[in-house]
């Protein structure tokens, strides 16, 4: 299964994809990246005069690269074009350590801790273009092909 | 294990995805973990996980669906026990 064709099966479309290409797949983990669009609407609100990526938004990337993206290729053989999974975050807990700006390109890496009973749950980090960790945490979510 | 000292470690083991308090203050073997307990699909996966850990178990798909109350619950385990 491609990036692409990954891509194609995610549930998400602008202004709402946080997913440009998936660069590293197997079934313990993922690797994606996502450039964030300088003229995001959520960059007019967050914050006044000072456009800062918000954190559930990094939380959002992080749980499409990391978890979703790596959900849908672990369940290849039940997901079709014509059966869009089912997917539902369930928890998280991210910690956040450097702020991300309009237009920087930011690196998911996800590792598969358990996928069992359609339950998947990683631990993910979210890099910047400098290689410095943005944010790191643990990410579940339910799947159904 | 007494019948006791079993719904004793349950009741530890489900109380961080419980949402009704007050169900889970009477919990009994007739407790059910959905309607009555509130606990919702995704923490179930966890406690089962947490089950499997806990005694040293592996619970299948079919076991999965039966583990629907504390009784049920309490059936699955022992069955485990007494195979290993």
């Amino acid at each position: 299964m491609t990036s692409n064709q990954i891509i194609s099966l995610l549930p998400y479309q602008e202004p709402f994809l946080f997913v440009d290409e998936l660069t590293s797949i197997s079934s313990d983990g993922i690797k994606g990246y996502y450039s964030f669009k300088k003229d995001a609407y959520f960059y007019e609100g967050h914050f006044k005069d000072n456009p800062i990526t918000p954190g559930v938004i990094l939380t959002e990337c992080m749980a499409q690269i990391g978890v979703v993206c790596l959900g849908i290729y672990i369940m290849k053989d039940e997901v079709s074009e014509n059966s869009h999974p089912q997917i539902a975050l369930t928890s998280s807990q991210v910690d956040f350590f450097l702020p991300v700006l309009p237009g920087e390109k930011v690196t998911v890496i996800s590792e598969k801790e358990v996928f069992r009973f359609n339950k998947l749950k990683c631990k993910v980090k979210l890099y910047n273009e400098k290689e410095e960790l943005v944010c790191r945490g643990t990410i579940s979510g339910m799947i159904k092909a | 294990m007494t019948k006791d000292e079993l719904i004793a470690k349950l009741k530890t083991i489900v109380q961080p995805y419980i949402q009704d308090e007050t169900a889970f203050a009477n919990l009994s073997e007739n407790t059910d973990f959905i309607s009555d307990l509130k606990i919702n699909s995704a923490n179930l996966v966890d406690v089962i996980l947490d089950v499997e850990d806990e005694f040293d178990i592996r619970i299948e798909n079919d076991d999965m669906e039966k583990m629907i109350s504390v009784k049920s619950a309490m059936d699955i385990i022992n069955e485990k026990l007494a195979q290993k």
